[in-house]
């Protein structure tokens, strides 16, 4: 039984799309059936794996977006010049089937079982996902571990999960960047995170805080090295970086 | 054999009347996309150097002044990458390898593109020759990108663009032939898109 | 060392190309440079996937670590710029 649940995870397997649901005009999530899962932690990620008529293949990596214990989600944003993400945000249905690999991390993971360390999430775009599979983790498991989330976004519409992010409820403190428009009355910040606006935001270092960065490469190296800066350890600051226009 | 995805179609090959110019298995781009295995070289134009080596020596050199003096064509050409996608009519500036070669005294039958950033290709002297390729410059009119391979990179359009190396600093001139980057993890030795040859053994 | 373009990724996104490789997860694993001696942890080390093949460079040095090529359904594993890989 062990074997098998290993050789799933680490080799392609087939699931069936379930529902889908739209989270901005460009990011949709998608429910994934996956009939050998064998769990995933909060922050992992699996690889998704399209194969046309010709032949040709295409594989690309998802950050899961519910918690463990949760069915298997993943959200995705469509990248314009995109060869998978416009299938899978446009094409796909429910009732389709498409490989998987995974869950595949164990760098980039948040398992609430050391509650010494407060949390500073800090998302770049979709960069918010792993977040997502985190703080539902952290409600479920009744964790009290203090998070506060910078969330850089372009606007306010392309947001996603905003409506879930402002029930966080306590302990927890969403704050939103956004960087090309603000809506009429904002409160939030503007513009890109800045090493001010990180300052602001984020947990003293006498804390021990636990920092994830997630986004597209410059806004990581950009975030994580303003962190260090700010004399967070590097082993305290978690990376994963996406590709975002031109990486697809 | 990975079973087929209902309605994905990767990026189509374009309509019929291109399809003459385009190889099996590409798709025709209007973008230009950066592939790349590493950082992106930022050479210094006043240190740059393009050199003929043979035998561990330096045969013939050009600095960046001495290669703009030299007769220079416009190119266009049809460019083909092995990740699939082909881009027509891409305009070049750029000097003849040639022009460069008949400086050189040699008996050499290969060569070996060398680069900055440690990149290395290998081609028959045949297929550098005879006006099939070139030392590039600018690219659509303007100076040819870092991203791009600029300075200078080389450009043989008649082979997948792996074999057009970027950041080029220079040609091994060579007896024997010697694998390069690529061709050491198993792409195709020659790597002529018209007989789709991407992978050893193709 | 940072690469700020945004085609540089880490070793995340190859997770699970190395996962299939060597059985196990990878993303904790010890990457020790054999050019440099700098160990990271492979989610922490620059990858290259836009490019015939993914290609995993030293953050310390830029030297480049590991080559995976797929060709089909045969996968060429280089592994002669790492001194050590160690499993998390």
């Amino acid at each position: 039984m062990a074997g098998t649940a290993v050789r799933g995870r680490l080799t392609w397997q087939v699931a069936t799309v379930g529902a889908v649901r739209p989270e901005t005009s460009s990011v949709r999530t998608i429910d994934l059936d996956v009939p050998d899962w064998a769990g995933h932690r909060a922050g992992q990620h699996l690889d998704i794996r399209l194969t046309a008529d010709d032949g040709y293949v295409a594989e690309r990596s998802y950050s899961i977006a519910s918690a463990p214990g949760e069915p298997v989600q993943v959200t995705v944003e469509r990248l314009d010049d995109g060869e998978v993400s416009p299938y899978l945000t446009e094409e796909l249905r429910p009732g389709d089937e498409i490989e998987i690999r995974g869950p595949i991390g164990g760098y980039f993971v948040w398992d609430g079982t050391e509650p010494q360390h407060p949390l500073l999430l800090l998302a770049g775009g979709s960069g918010v996902v792993p977040f997502r599979s985190i703080l539902r983790h952290r409600a479920r498991i009744g964790s009290t571990v203090p998070v506060r989330l910078l969330y850089s976004a372009r606007s306010l519409p392309d947001v996603i999960y905003r409506p879930e992010l402002a029930a966080s409820g306590d302990g927890v403190d969403v704050s939103y960047t956004l960087t090309r428009q603000q809506p009429p009355g904002w409160t939030g910040h503007s513009g890109r995170v800045t090493p001010d606006l990180l300052a602001g935001v984020a947990w003293p270092d006498d804390l021990m805080p636990l920092a994830f960065v997630c986004g597209p490469t410059a806004f990581v190296e950009t975030v994580a090295g303003a962190l260090v800066g700010l004399g967070y350890p590097a082993g305290q600051v978690k990376t994963e970086r996406y590709g975002g226009a031109g990486a697809s | 054999m990975s079973p087929v995805t209902r309605g994905f179609h990767g990026r189509r090959r374009e309509p019929a009347e291109q399809s003459g110019r385009v190889p099996p298995g590409q798709y025709v781009t209007s973008d230009f996309p950066v592939l790349s295995a590493g950082p992106t070289p930022h050479a210094s134009l006043d240190s740059w150097t393009f050199s003929i080596r043979q035998a561990g020596d330096t045969s013939k050199s050009w600095t960046w002044e001495e290669l703009r003096a030299l007769p220079a064509e416009d190119v266009t050409a049809d460019i083909h990458c092995v990740t699939r996608w082909s881009k027509l009519d891409t305009r070049w500036r750029a000097v003849s390898i040639d022009t460069l070669l008949a400086q050189v005294d040699h008996q050499a039958r290969f060569v070996l593109a060398f680069c900055d950033g440690g990149y290395t290709t290998n081609l028959p002297l045949a297929d550098v020759t005879s006006g099939q390729a070139w030392l590039a410059y600018d690219y659509d009119g303007a100076p040819l990108a870092p991203e791009h391979g600029g300075p200078a990179r080389l450009l043989v359009p008649h082979l997948y663009f792996w074999k057009s190396a970027k950041w080029v600093r220079g040609l091994e001139l060579l007896a024997a032939d010697e694998p390069g980057f690529w061709e050491r993890y198993g792409y195709h030795n020659y790597g002529d898109p018209w007989r789709e040859q991407r992978y050893a053994g193709d | 060392m940072h690469a700020l373009d945004n085609t540089a990724l880490d070793g995340n996104a190859i997770g699970g190309l190395l996962g299939e490789i060597f059985g196990t997860e990878m993303t904790t694993a010890a990457a020790t440079c054999a050019a440099c001696g700098t160990v990271s942890l492979v989610a922490e080390t620059i990858v290259y996937l836009r490019a015939p093949g993914a290609v995993m460079r030293c953050r310390a040095c830029t030297a480049i670590l590991l080559v995976v090529t797929p060709h089909g359904e045969m996968k060429c594993v280089d592994l002669l710029g790492l001194s050590a890989l160690e499993p998390g």
